[in-house]
């Protein structure tokens, strides 16, 4: 098979975008059809990673990649799992309130590592629920409980209980210390949380929390380029796997006279100035060479680290320019800018796949690498393995970048559609008759 | 490992402690005795009643002053003053660890002398308390009364029995030390701002209890004079009324200097366990206990308000957030006001001094100052520091003021790159489509210098457009600011204003 470097633009990412997809046909337990964290040994489920295989499914059948019939099998396993899970909200049970652990064991579908009931995470479920649902339209048997159960589903989750008596959603949940307190003050990945959580039919959050939200937002000139401060590249990419926001805006991004997706795509030009810059002279880093998100790292029990004076983070939200950042790059975060910022992405693709050869495997991408630090065989260090989340979050970036097929299906989803406008949004196909696009 | 740490604390009785008290609480002094109601009697000589006092003297008033303990206050005595002398001590301990980044040669062995940085502390103290000296007072015309005072009525106090009558009275008690209410805290002994600066050993492991400004300080001093130190927060982020990047910048410069941070953390009981404290701390749902020497506790503050029979003078307060006032710093007695720590949310030196000048303008010449008014910075004397002035982008959103952020990170500064200290930003803080200055936030080793000019130029009324034009000497730190106002104008031009500026070029 011929290297990725040497195939022009599409084949590369067809070859990317089905490896990345072949994550989940490989790793989904055949019994309840929950997907791994990781690829590791023992990984337990991350619910994000089962929203993100279920949004994939759809695509993946568009593109001859599975069976229509035995993605809607495994998309029903993973529902019927959820409906049928414990739900007590005790230390040991999969949820409470309808929303879910973040970890969980893969076989008996459990809370593990003591995991918070995670917000966000189980609305990146929800929203792969919605997207089988909204995809799978047959009237056989199965499609049909498919849509009906991913409706219950989104139905039983309490919305409201998790803002409590604050202007905003919790982060999370924990059965022995109630809410939890993260301090995510400012724009974050949440856009499709609040979404959900204002669209819900049954437990709608109240109708200022967003603007609760946004009040902490950050616009910022940096490197000349106006924007809406996050540092972590992940954030301006997670919510856009479901939504298109191009020309879509919040009274936020009316002010600023901008919107999400621009947004997005001045965050890579600051991404890019920063690894030029390179305040900390770390290996590798410039315009070509990007990618500060959340991700594995070094540890500082890594041996053979260069620089005497680094710290090394292990798993975090690495991001531009306040830090944390250790020389840690992933190559996932730049590959999902693809519908952004097509060619700075993928001409920092081509450099690191050039530089480092060892970030991929069965083409699919490491979730990140450090030049800076030796990985113990005189070459970099390299992340061990494949993180669902990337794998997700790259297939349906090149998706929509390349047929925009997932931002059209949902759009017609009716319950993101009303919390966007509930949130205040309007514009683009929000405001175009049904399936009509207004750019 | 560390059970032969003495934690008791006597401070050396030497030269300087004897200087030092003798001017700022001499043992035989003796009250005048008042022949007429005072126009003016200030309680309190920390910072703002000593403000108060000179700005009262300066307009001929017939003032009084009295003081509990010591003139000076936290400030002098167990403050900044202090403080910062220690933290410019840690600081060459730093260097010293350092200097390979500067391509210097590190000492081969570097023996931390603490006795010797505590020694310089008082000597620094000693040398600074003419500025509080009751000697200086006198001089200015101001009597001075060492005592107890308590509100007898609405127009007269006493001290230690003694009636001292007023036609207008300032309120400047300070505040103390807050103690947290963790079981067997007061049991195992800790150390507060008012105990830490009497230490003579340094604690081999030290545990502090609060991330605010001066726990912040002292656990980098502590830990770079060679103590573990762990400092716990019960919040997600370290000094939360700062912005989020710089308590992120100051995170990072935490771990660099190997102190261990524990972050959404309470600390639930305290035992001692021979010479060793043992801490249980919890984590959300984490259970975990250290162990060490010392444990560093009430950073926070509280206004001191008990023992002033404020209910006698009609005075309103709270136990937590103190005198109640208004802008105008009057309080709930027309005739009384309040200023400092003891009536305002920001407790900072400077804001404590201005609000006083203003407090005294209010109550001798019947004046309509506001506070509000001034533009009063403050900053955080960690390294890197972090300096604030104006409004945060969470109060302008709040008050539905669109606000843009201007910012240049210091690693676009040649001369922060010169000197190897990157860390840090210049955020200036400006109203959506105007070039006014609503706030700004500087995380620089220099911060606290730095923002001087930013506040100069919020006083002055100058703008961006004007702050582009200041030519500043070349390589400095404060060319920050002059990048963030040229961004400024580059936005400024428009794509029709740069096509209509090309056309003018010349062929």
């Amino acid at each position: 098979m011929p290297s990725l470097c040497s195939l022009p633009d599409d084949a590369m990412l067809d070859r990317l975008q089905r490896a990345a997809f072949g994550y989940f046909v490989e790793t989904m337990n055949p019994r309840n059809g929950l997907i791994p964290d990781t690829s590791r040994a023992n990984s337990p489920v991350s619910i994000a990673v089962v929203g993100f295989a279920l949004s994939c499914y759809p695509a993946a059948v568009a593109r001859g990649w599975i069976e229509r019939a035995e993605a809607v099998r495994r998309s029903l396993l993973a529902l019927r799992f959820f409906r049928d899970s414990d739900q007590s909200g005790s230390p040991t049970a999969t949820g409470y309130k309808g929303f879910y652990y973040h970890f969980l064991d893969i076989d008996r579908g459990t809370r593990v590592w003591q995991s918070e009931l995670s917000m966000i995470d189980s609305a990146l479920l929800i929203a792969g629920m919605l997207t089988v649902a909204a995809a799978f339209d047959g009237t056989d048997a199965d499609e049909t409980e498919l849509r009906e159960l991913a409706q219950a589903l989104y139905r039983r989750v309490d919305w409201r209980w998790s803002q409590d008596d604050a202007r905003t959603i919790y982060q999370g949940w924990k059965p022995e210390s109630g809410y939890l307190h993260y301090g995510w003050e400012g724009y974050s990945e949440a856009i499709i949380l609040y979404a959900l959580a204002l669209g819900s039919p049954t437990h709608p959050i109240s109708a200022d929390c967003y603007a609760g939200w946004t009040s902490t937002y950050q616009w910022e000139n940096l490197y000349g380029q106006d924007f809406l401060y996050a540092g972590p590249l992940f954030v301006h990419h997670y919510s856009q796997a479901w939504l298109d926001l191009r020309d879509v805006r919040d009274p936020f991004m009316r002010e600023k006279r901008s919107d999400y997706f621009e947004n997005s795509r001045r965050a890579v030009q600051v991404q890019r100035r920063y690894a030029e810059l390179n305040p900390h002279q770390f290996v590798g880093y410039d315009r070509n060479c990007w990618g500060l998100s959340a991700c594995d790292g070094p540890t500082d029990e890594v041996q053979g680290v260069a620089n005497e004076q680094r710290h090394l983070f292990g798993y975090a939200a690495r991001g531009v320019p306040y830090g944390p950042d250790d020389g840690t790059l992933s190559p996932p975060a730049v590959l999902a800018s693809l519908p952004f910022a097509p060619q700075p992405a993928l001409a920092a693709l081509r450099t690191m796949l050039l530089r480092h050869p060892q970030i991929l495997s069965q083409d699919r991408l490491a979730t990140s690498f450090n030049a800076s630090v030796d990985g113990g065989d005189g070459r970099p260090w390299i992340s061990a393995g494949h993180y669902g989340l990337d794998q997700g979050i790259v297939f349906m970036m090149i998706e929509n970048h390349r047929s925009e097929s997932i931002w059209r299906l949902m759009r017609g989803c009716h319950p993101l559609a009303s919390g966007l406008r509930k949130a205040g949004f309007s514009g683009g196909w929000l405001d175009a008759p049904a399936g009509g696009v207004r750019r | 490992m560390s059970t032969r740490y003495d934690a008791s604390i006597s401070t050396p009785y030497d030269d300087f402690e004897r200087e030092r008290l003798a001017a700022a609480g001499p043992t035989s002094w003796v009250n005048p005795v008042p022949d007429a109601p005072y126009q003016l009697v200030i309680l309190g000589g920390g910072s703002a009643g000593l403000a108060a006092a000179e700005a009262a003297a300066a307009l001929g008033a017939r003032v009084a002053l009295v003081e509990r303990h010591l003139l000076g206050g936290t400030c002098f005595n167990t403050g900044c003053v202090p403080s910062k002398s220690l933290l410019r001590s840690a600081a060459v301990y730093a260097q010293m660890r350092d200097a390979a980044r500067y391509g210097a040669q590190p000492p081969a062995a570097v023996t931390v002398d603490f006795a010797a940085a505590m020694g310089r502390l008082r000597h620094i103290r000693s040398h600074l308390a003419g500025t509080v000296s009751v000697r200086h007072l006198a001089e200015r015309g101001v009597d001075v009364y060492f005592g107890n005072a308590q509100f007898t009525g609405p127009d007269i106090l006493s001290v230690n029995g003694q009636p001292l009558p007023f036609r207008r009275a300032l309120i400047a008690t300070g505040a103390r030390p807050q103690i947290p209410d963790i079981p067997g805290l007061k049991q195992a002994g800790f150390l507060t701002n008012a105990t830490v600066f009497d230490l003579v050993e340094l604690p081999p492991r030290l545990l502090v209890i609060g991330g605010g400004p001066l726990g912040c300080e002292l656990a980098q001093a502590f830990e770079r004079f060679g103590a573990k130190v762990t400092i716990v927060q019960n919040m997600p982020l370290f000094l939360p009324h700062e912005e989020r990047d710089a308590a992120q910048t100051l995170s990072e410069a935490f771990a660099r200097d190997g102190i261990e941070v524990r972050l959404n953390t309470e600390v639930v009981a305290i035992r001692t366990e021979g010479a060793e404290k043992v801490v249980d701390l919890v984590t959300d749902d984490y259970h975990s206990t250290i162990r060490v020497d010392a444990i560093l506790a009430g950073v926070g503050r509280r206004p001191n308000v008990h023992g002033l029979a404020l209910e006698a003078a009609g005075v309103d307060y709270d136990e937590a957030t103190g005198i109640a006032v208004d802008d105008h710093l009057r309080t709930s007695n027309p005739r009384i006001f309040a200023a400092g720590d003891v009536c305002l949310e920001a407790k900072f030196t400077d804001i404590a001094e201005e609000s006083a000048r203003i407090g005294v303008r209010n109550a001798l010449l019947g004046g309509r100052e506001r506070l509000s008014e001034r533009v009063v910075p403050w900053c955080t004397y960690t390294d890197p520091e972090i300096a604030h002035v104006g409004l945060y982008v969470r109060e302008a959103n709040a008050r539905g003021i669109p606000i843009k952020t201007y910012t240049v990170p210091m690693h676009q500064v040649d001369r922060a790159i010169t000197d190897s200290e990157q860390d840090g930003f210049v955020k200036l803080h400006v109203g959506e489509g105007s070039d006014r200055i609503l706030g700004a936030t500087i995380v620089s080793r220099d911060a606290g210098d730095m923002i001087s000019q930013v506040t100069l130029a919020m006083v002055a009324g100058v703008g961006l457009r004007t702050l582009a034009k200041v030519i500043h000497a070349y390589p400095t730190k404060t060319e920050a600011i002059r990048l963030a106002a040229m961004a400024y104008n580059r936005r400024r031009l428009s794509g029709r204003l740069l096509a209509r500026l090309r056309r003018c070029l010349p062929r």
